[in-house]
């Protein structure tokens, strides 16, 4: 059951993502074009997207526990350190030049197109390389 | 090369993909951060931590399909860039994403809902040096 919830979980997410252009590298880019090509419809989907889980997790929250584990695991972590901005920095200069980024990228996988296997081999690889020259960090999100 | 302004179908996605991050947060009590996920199916120790990502990941997968068989259409995908741009980017991507500790996803759509001060850090901090990216590429270098 929790694997099918977390299947179902995916694929809203994955229809989120195909609908709302965010799979396309193309409109990626001309969101950030502001000086030519602009496209500003990617605001839309972060706004969306932000208010809905911002509503959403609250409403959550108010249960003990979630429906297939003992506890909500939450980052506390508020540090603001080097790690932080400068991984942030490196990470917004990667998008700006490949277009994808890891969430939308896997749903895209199921359009069977090649560049999204190569982006995505390509990100495992700077996982490893991150790994190999910090291997202190710990690899949870947020 | 243009694309079409599109807020009713971005919002409306938008909102999907909020949903998305909210249903694993009342079922499975996580964070919907797609580096995280991807770093934890790579990466995993035991089955159970690999189990419900790739279940996940499986379900991301089938949604452009799943568009097709509702729709008679995959989503628009175009992908203007070089191979050689892909694998470069795709590399700071993983390398930036995991030393930083999240992505879009992650610090994006779930770190500032939760108000998360490391996430409202992060994403400006990436959504304007990929501006400054997408500039120098397209119009100082001329790409």
């Amino acid at each position: 059951m929790k694997l099918i919830f977390a299947l179902f979980t995916g694929l809203v997410f994955g229809v989120g993502i195909s609908i709302s252009g965010m799979i396309n590298p193309a409109k990626v880019f001309n969101f950030f074009d502001i000086a030519g090509t602009w496209d500003p419809s990617l605001a839309f989907v972060m706004g969306g997207a932000v208010i809905v889980t911002f509503i959403g997790y609250r409403l959550v929250w108010r249960r003990t526990a979630p429906l297939f584990d003992v506890g909500f695991q939450i980052p506390n972590n508020g540090t603001i350190d080097a790690r932080l901005v400068g991984g942030s920095a490196i990470f917004g200069i990667g998008w700006g030049i490949a277009g994808f980024c890891p969430g939308a990228a896997i749903p895209a996988l199921g359009t069977g197109r090649w560049e999204v296997v190569l982006f995505l081999a390509a990100v495992t690889a700077g996982f490893y390389a991150r790994r190999l020259m910090t291997p202190a960090q710990t690899t949870k999100a947020v | 090369m243009e694309t079409l302004f599109t807020p009713f179908a971005s919002l409306g996605g938008g909102a999907l993909i909020g949903l998305g991050a909210v249903l694993l947060m009342l079922g499975l009590g996580r964070i919907f951060g797609a580096t995280g996920i991807m770093s934890g199916l790579v990466f995993a120790e035991n089955s159970s931590e690999f189990s419900w990502r790739a279940a996940m990941v499986f379900g991301m997968i089938l949604s452009p399909g799943l568009i097709f068989l509702v729709t008679g259409k995959m989503p628009e995908f175009s992908v203007p860039v070089s191979p050689l741009m892909i694998a470069i980017g795709g590399v700071i991507v993983g390398f930036g994403a995991s030393l930083g500790s999240g992505c879009t996803s992650g610090h994006g759509v779930c770190g500032l809902s939760r108000l998360s001060v490391r996430s409202i850090v992060a994403v400006p901090t990436f959504m304007v040096t990929a501006a400054i990216t997408v500039y120098l590429i397209r119009h100082v270098f001329g790409a």
